[in-house]
């Protein structure tokens, strides 16, 4: 295996997505056609790991298709290398797709073939010949570490392990790309990690730009450098995964993200919290390059008002950090005005909704 | 039971046809109804190669032959039978007729079969870049293999049972060996002996497709 370091992201994009719809005509004649991808525009740059994020028919499963032309674009164009995929003939399409390689949600392993079976068949179909198989095989099943299945059927393996062969079997003709559908929505906590980072290696060490569906937001925080927000056929916001997360603005963002993080706390707990806490309740976001926590305590204690952490935490995003913290803070309503009004000078400053102003919050 | 010890060079001989004429059967009616489930499969909406006319059409001929009860289908296919085998009696008669018809019968077999392949491994099969034809070849029928070796097993047995009503066009085998000389000469002992062997040949086609099977499914 070519041990080529990661392609930093350079100009040009290796996927553009250039104002592409896709309708799915109605079933029957009652029925209405589903607009899957309403006028989307997508770049995806070289070496990157991109993460779509969106509930189920938020169109993230057809944008993917389109990549490799499995689907076509109702308007708009697809391209991938320079070369505009949308438009190819099914034959054309074959020399395209090798350099494009695709894992799925459900594996979609030749049963009737074993793992060495199954990592063979690409190579089969773009005519590498057979002498070559058993290096290129072998190479793959150790950067996967199934070296010892090799000659296995593939339903004795577990869900991680048909993942593995699933990765092995993209990755057999050497593409620059890989789309990977839900790649860990069937497998385990523990085995979501492994697989995760066995895809942080194929872009950390081979180069690979990968272009990764899911729902969930532990995925893409592990290994997403940038992501994408869909919600019912559109991209509603776009951004580094570090930002999306640190300070989502789209709603659909401040959900997926607050599966994770939470901004403060619940209104239930916020309701309880006021029992046991006198005082104002503020959250404060503190962000990478804003203030420290340090530097906010010492303002608090400048003007003689007591703080108290009552919810909240830092997150670390790819080694940058934030946190939202929310704090009771008690003392001479002058001085906690005052005190407030300067932290708000400092770092994002918020009060936690309680459970009627639910959404209204500001972002 | 001496009859049927006189007749014994003549038993051998329609076991022989029958035979003759359920492989002959099951090698062009085999091909003829992959061939067909094939396509039936593989041009239906949302299929590797969707095609609406050709799976209506296709859908009809199916429907339209597959209803017609045997013996009236050798009748009426006479015609048909001197015009490819150049006679409409006797053995190469029902051997056209037979694959005919299990062409038909067969092609639905195959086209269940093949329906219950995960639509996502022909996606993956597609996404690696192989071709329609390969795909189907490679990847469709090798995932189909063991419920399509099931499949033929039951087809096999149906055309012994078909070839039993050889005898209408002047063809051979067992089915004419019991009705000439058991039931039309009051020889229940040989129409017993006819039956008893189809019976056996049954039995060991139907354990020889379930251990293929079981091989190609590795259980």
């Amino acid at each position: 295996m070519t041990t080529t370091p990661s392609t930093p992201a350079t100009g040009d994009p290796l996927i553009r997505l250039a104002d592409v719809s896709r309708v799915f005509p109605a079933r029957s004649r009652q029925g209405a056609a589903v607009t899957a991808l309403d006028h989307v525009d997508l770049d995806v740059r070289a070496g990157e790991v991109l993460g779509v994020v969106g509930y189920s028919g938020a169109g993230k499963s057809t944008l993917l298709r389109l990549v490799n032309a499995l689907d076509r674009p109702t308007s708009g164009t697809v391209t991938v290398a320079g070369r505009e995929v949308s438009g190819l003939s099914e034959r054309a399409l074959r020399e395209v797709r090798r350099d494009i390689g695709m894992i799925f949600q459900q594996f979609n392993l030749f049963a009737s073939r074993t793992v060495w079976g199954n990592i063979a068949y690409p190579l089969t179909v773009a005519g590498v010949p057979k002498d070559q198989h058993r290096d290129r095989i072998s190479q793959l099943l150790h950067f996967v570490g199934l070296a010892d299945k090799a000659h296995v059927h593939v339903e004795q393996l577990s869900g991680g392990q048909k993942q593995r062969v699933g990765i092995a079997r993209a990755l057999a003709t050497d593409p620059r790309i890989l789309l990977a559908d839900e790649p860990t929505s069937a497998l385990d906590p523990q085995t979501t990690a492994e697989v995760l980072a066995l895809l942080r290696r194929v872009n950390e060490e081979l180069g690979v730009t990968i272009v990764l569906i899911t729902h969930e937001m532990e995925v893409v925080r592990s290994l997403a450098s940038r992501v994408a927000v869909m919600e019912a056929g559109r991209i509603v916001e776009l951004g580094d995964t570090y930002d999306v997360f640190a300070a989502p603005q789209h709603l659909a963002t401040q959900r997926f993200v607050s599966t994770l993080v939470e901004k403060g706390p619940q209104p239930r707990a916020l309701d309880r919290l006021r029992e046991r806490h006198a005082g104002r309740m503020v959250t404060l976001s503190f962000r990478d390059g804003d203030a420290s926590p340090a530097d906010v305590f010492a303002a608090f204690i400048e003007r003689g008002v007591t703080f108290e952490l009552v919810h909240g935490g830092v997150e670390d995003v790819h080694g940058r950090t934030f946190g939202h913290l929310t704090f009771a803070l008690t003392g001479e309503g002058a001085a906690v005005a005052d005190a407030v009004s300067y932290v708000a000078t400092l770092v994002e400053v918020t009060t936690p909704a309680p459970a009627a102003e639910i959404g209204t919050e500001a972002p | 039971m001496d009859r049927l010890i006189e007749l014994d060079s003549l038993f051998w001989e329609a076991t022989r046809e029958t035979l003759g004429i359920v492989a002959a059967t099951l090698l062009i009616g085999g091909v003829g109804g992959l061939v067909l489930g094939l396509l039936l499969h593989t041009t239906r909406p949302g299929g590797i190669a969707p095609n609406r006319v050709v799976h209506v059409v296709l859908n009809l001929l199916v429907n339209f032959f597959r209803p017609i009860p045997f013996v009236i289908f050798i009748a009426a296919a006479q015609p048909a039978a001197r015009l490819v085998v150049g006679t409409g009696i006797g053995n190469p008669a029902i051997i056209f007729a037979l694959s005919v018809a299990a062409s038909f019968g067969i092609s639905r077999i195959v086209e269940q079969n093949l329906v219950s392949v995960d639509p996502g491994v022909l996606e993956a099969s597609r996404a690696m870049g192989a071709g329609r034809l390969r795909t189907t070849l490679t990847v469709l029928l090798p995932e189909a293999l063991g419920p399509l070796i099931l499949g033929y097993t039951f087809a096999l047995v149906a055309i012994v049972d078909m070839s039993a009503i050889a005898s209408v066009v002047g063809g051979g085998g067992l089915g004419s060996f019991a009705l000439t000389y058991g039931y039309r000469q009051y020889e229940p002992v040989v129409t017993w002996a006819a039956v008893l062997l189809i019976v056996a040949l049954v039995q060991v086609c139907q354990f020889a497709g379930n251990r293929l099977a079981r091989t190609a499914m590795r259980r």
